[in-house]
């Protein structure tokens, strides 16, 4: 009989004191397998920040304390002098102006060709997603097959053609080259992203009135931040980091930032200013570091996003 | 009743595969018709080629007597329902309902009049201002039911706009559609494959199978009268008894069991020695004191019962062939009791076995 209440009621009377485990388990503070986990953290993280200190450290140092040895230890007396030569007038080549050349020739290159392939590239992907046509798939095909061509075999065609349109030893040829070689990569990024919106919104829209473009510009692009950052830092860091197309296409005078920097480091003439080269190595990398820190997580978002769903 | 969509022999079929095969279907203005079928059937093809999402392979569609075959789908005069909603994620409600009036470049004032008006009507005026990530599905329906209003369209389409939600907004839902079509009595294409809200809204049920329409009627002649097999087994449940036996001389002979066939009104006459099929709802078998009024009885042993509270289910078999039969929650039934069951034949459909065909 009064087994049969409390089961009718509720069970355990709540003021009783609960026995046995109850709540949250408890966890320990240093518990083995967190130990683990934090010390192979903890020294991967070294392990790549300590080239970065380094060269901080020795960017700073005039060429007496590099010369003195002491690799590992900062100098008591840091100058700014190698990062403003670097900068203004370490000789790149025949040219003694420094890196502001290069870096202002790469933002030439790198602003109109990022904004130029991500346009085209997410319009296309937004039409071969949406708007699929007859022979739709064999144009998607033949774009993926782009990407997976290395580089070097279409070397000497694009000396040839850039050399027809007399763009050759010009930036024109450098952005142009990196608009089109975006193409199959960033396409096949944004039809799979917009392959996994709604079809029945897509739908809405039309029964709305929105055509093509409307349907593009307020309905898909703001629902579409996080790939379009995706697209951006990829494109950034990729024409950034280019050697390849600068040193062949962009001529003399046009060099981008890395091709300049290659210059001062692997110049043979006179003592080598390792402060210099670690001052000008740094430069280099800090547009795409700064694109990083800025979007890191937006990047991440988009990633996932466009994992999951496309 | 003058008509407000006509679609003449259409057909639409993918490579090799035909989903929907000169279909014609006139319906009436202010019609509310329901296409009710499994997936798969065409019905949401249909559905889509009337809107214009859709390009027929072959046919002509009329609305309001206008041959819109060609035209876009923001030219015909529709308004569309989703059943994923489709509501464009970073607009709030607001911009959401007005988007198709601001793309028609229609006049701000005229704009906010109809936004208001459709708020008022789905009252969802509170909720305004806010993204559809913030709305819960009945609220996100309610947003998308409100886009097609705005447009003051002659045609509603809705794409099984209530599969989503969970059960008690469905039935919530449902009711508040069946008053706007009171209330605005516009012409309102429903697509579904849920048999109860096919009974519930329409004027007349679609019923479709392999893009051929089966039967076109009303809900009471859908249930009552089916013309097939397909449609007496695919409408009503618990499923349709179906007893095979032979036919000749007015009666069907199931297993022992003789059933007169006199009073029921034949469609066709049956030649003898037909093989034919008996359909029986379960609500219609009689159990207990009610059994012994029944032109038809017999003493069964009970397999299964399901209290449904208000209404029992029970599971038994007839001349070796399972039957389910409804009954008031009054009458107590247990499992393996011997009870009498009846039913009239009258009321039943005759089938023929080989076509399908109603009898």
């Amino acid at each position: 009989m009064t087994m049969a209440m409390a089961g009718t009621m509720t069970g355990v009377a709540p003021n009783e004191a609960l026995s046995g485990p109850q709540g949250k388990k408890p966890r320990r503070l240093f518990d083995p397998a967190r130990i683990l986990i934090y010390t192979v953290l903890i020294v991967a993280a070294i392990f790549y920040l300590f080239p970065l200190y380094v060269m901080i450290i020795t960017s700073v140092k005039d060429i007496d304390a590099i010369r003195y040895g002491n690799l590992f230890v900062p100098t008591g007396s840091p100058t700014f002098e190698p990062w403003l030569k670097a900068w203004d007038y370490a000789c790149t080549g025949l040219y003694c102006e420094g890196l502001k050349v290069g870096f202002w020739n790469s933002v030439k290159i790198t602003i109109p060709s990022v904004i130029v392939s991500i346009a085209v590239a997410s319009v296309t992907g937004y039409a071969l997603a949406m708007w699929p046509y007859k022979g739709a798939n064999f144009f998607f095909t033949v774009l993926l097959l782009g990407s997976f061509i290395p580089y070097q075999v279409m070397l000497y065609p694009l000396v040839i053609i850039t050399g027809y349109f007399k763009i050759f030893s010009t930036l024109w040829a450098v952005i142009i080259i990196h608009t089109i070689f975006g193409m199959p990569i960033l396409v096949l990024l944004f039809r799979n992203y917009f392959v996994s919106v709604p079809q029945e919104l897509f739908k809405a829209a039309r029964v709305d009135g929105a055509g093509f473009w409307r349907i593009y510009a307020q309905v898909l692009m703001p629902m579409s931040l996080p790939i379009f950052v995706v697209a951006l830092i990829l494109q950034v860091t990729g024409i950034w980091n280019d050697f390849l197309f600068g040193v062949i296409f962009a001529g003399t005078t046009n060099f981008p930032i890395t091709v300049q920097l290659n210059n001062i480091v692997n110049s043979l003439q006179g003592v080598k200013e390792y402060n210099v080269d670690m001052a000008a190595t740094i430069l280099t990398g800090l547009v795409p570091l700064f694109i990083y820190f800025v979007s890191g997580k937006l990047f991440v978002r988009g990633i996932a996003a466009g994992a999951v769903k496309g | 009743m003058d008509s407000s969509v006509n679609i003449r022999e259409l057909s639409v079929s993918y490579g090799t595969v035909k989903v929907l095969e000169s279909l014609n279907l006139d319906i009436g203005r202010g019609e509310f018709i329901v296409l009710l079928g499994p997936s798969g059937c065409g019905k949401s093809t249909l559905l889509n080629c009337i809107a214009g999402l859709l390009e027929p392979s072959t046919g002509q569609i009329f609305i309001e007597g206008k041959n819109v075959t060609w035209e876009e789908p923001k030219d015909r005069g529709i308004g569309m329902v989703f059943q994923s909603y489709a509501l464009y994620p970073q607009m709030t409600v607001e911009r959401n309902l007005s988007f198709g009036l601001r793309v028609a470049g229609m006049a701000k004032e005229e704009i906010a009049q109809r936004v208001a008006r459709a708020a008022e009507i789905l009252q969802i005026q509170p909720l305004l201002q806010r993204k559809p990530m913030e709305l819960s599905g009945g609220q996100r329906q309610r947003v998308a039911i409100g886009r097609a209003l705005v447009r003051d369209v002659d045609v509603f389409l809705f794409d099984e706009p209530l599969s989503n939600l969970d059960a008690k907004l469905r039935s919530d839902l449902r009711v508040e559609i069946k008053r706007l079509h009171q209330r605005l009595k516009n012409t309102m294409i429903y697509v579904t494959h849920d048999q109860i809200e096919a009974m519930t809204l329409a004027d007349r049920i679609a019923i479709m199978k392999n893009g051929i329409i089966q039967q076109l009627d009303t809900p009471h002649a859908v249930y009552n009268k089916p013309v097939n097999l397909y449609v007496a087994g695919f409408i009503g449940s618990p499923t349709m008894n179906f007893f095979k036996g032979n036919i000749s001389d007015s009666s069907i002979a199931i297993d022992t069991l003789n059933v007169p066939l006199n009073a029921y009104q034949f469609e066709k006459p049956a030649g003898a020695n037909v093989e034919g099929v008996l359909g029986i709802r379960p609500e219609h078998i009689a159990v207990g004191e009610e059994a012994r009024k029944m032109p038809v009885q017999l003493e069964s042993e009970i397999e299964i019962v399901e209290p449904m509270g208000s209404e029992t289910v029970g599971y038994t078999k007839i001349g070796g062939q399972a039957v389910t039969f409804r009954c008031s929650s009054d009458i107590p039934l247990e499992a393996g009791q011997k009870v009498m069951l009846g039913f009239d034949p009258a009321r039943g459909s005759v089938f023929d076995a080989q076509s399908g065909a109603r009898l």
